[in-house]
């Protein structure tokens, strides 16, 4: 009942578009500085003829299709094609690529959980981070305590994440660089031995990839 | 920022607004045209000081570190971008008005 107003007067905002369709709330809250930043640098842009707004849009649609099912998809193809797994370990880029997840020009490298190791990412400069496999950072990933704490007791970080780990597994921090962008490859979980790819991909999460969760249990 | 004491993790996401989803892509655009390179941004974004970290969202640090580089690059220049601010503010009291519809 999309005419019924009835029953969603809570949701009244200020302001409709002149096409007669009202802001998403997060649009009509006071325009901020760095807001109106962002306008008048993309309008700016547009004039000079450097982007177009179908760019800008294009850009966006694309970055919001990506998400952690790219990533848990190469998961899945490691765990069930040893070949695979070599060529992802030896190099990154090349293997995701493979599988038409391009980094672009920057260097992936997957780290690899065992019984003994557990790789954890972080980027504590900024927010480097594998977009093409993972979409966009959460806001946990980009926060201080995430991006302050973790090079420095990462078993306390990873124990507020619920992933306690035994003392003798040892923890390897991975500090992102400009260039350079980790994924984490976790361990297959017991149990899966008659899988298809596809329903193990269905158990690795976008946190099991970070490196501060484990694979869901079959 | 890496070592430093800091409060609990706190496991959350909110959805990106649209302006955030536009700088991103404004990022990603003009570093792909060569304008600026992830090492431009950042060297930005250590310009700023400890206070814009303290102060500052982490999409506003963006959106000062791409225009940063961008007007380093001449593509604009400080008085062009004054000028197209304060149209934009004259536009309305919130984003959606002064965005355009």
């Amino acid at each position: 009942m999309p005419h019924d107003h009835h029953d969603h007067d809570h949701f009244h905002h200020e302001g409709m578009s002149p096409s007669g369709h009202p802001y998403r709330a997060d649009n009509d809250v006071p325009l901020t500085y760095w807001q109106t930043m962002e306008i008048a640098m993309r309008e700016i842009l547009i004039e000079k003829g450097i982007l177009t707004p179908e760019a800008v849009q294009l850009q966006i649609d694309a970055m919001d299709a990506r998400s952690p099912a790219n990533g848990a998809a190469v998961v899945a193809r490691a765990w069930t094609d040893p070949e695979f797994k070599a060529r992802l370990l030896a190099n990154g880029s090349d293997a995701t690529r493979e599988m038409g997840f391009d980094i672009g020009p920057m260097h992936l490298v997957a780290v690899e959980n065992t019984d003994a190791v557990h790789n954890v990412i972080v980027c504590t400069l900024c927010s480097c981070y594998p977009r093409n496999l993972l979409g966009l950072p959460p806001d946990w990933y980009k926060s201080r305590a995430y991006r302050s704490r973790t090079v420095k007791e990462p078993r306390k970080v990873l124990s507020e994440f619920g992933l306690d780990l035994p003392d003798d597994v040892t923890v390897r921090v991975h500090d992102s660089t400009a260039d350079m962008r980790y994924i984490v490859l976790p361990a297959r979980p017991a149990g899966t031995d008659g899988m298809s790819e596809a329903e193990l991909a269905a158990l690795v999460t976008r946190d099991s990839m970070i490196g501060v969760g484990a694979p869901k249990q079959p | 920022m890496g070592g430093n004491a800091a409060g609990t993790v706190l496991p959350e996401n909110h959805d990106f607004a649209l302006w955030e989803k536009r700088v991103d892509a404004l990022m990603v655009l003009c570093s792909s045209k060569g304008y600026f390179t992830v090492d431009g941004l950042r060297r930005a974004l250590e310009d700023m000081g400890e206070a814009a970290f303290e102060e500052m969202s982490y999409y506003e640090r963006w959106v000062a570190a791409v225009n940063q580089n961008l007007i380093e690059r001449n593509l604009y220049t400080l008085e062009e971008l004054g000028a197209k601010m304060a149209e934009v503010k004259a536009r309305g009291e919130t984003y959606g008005e002064a965005t355009g519809g």
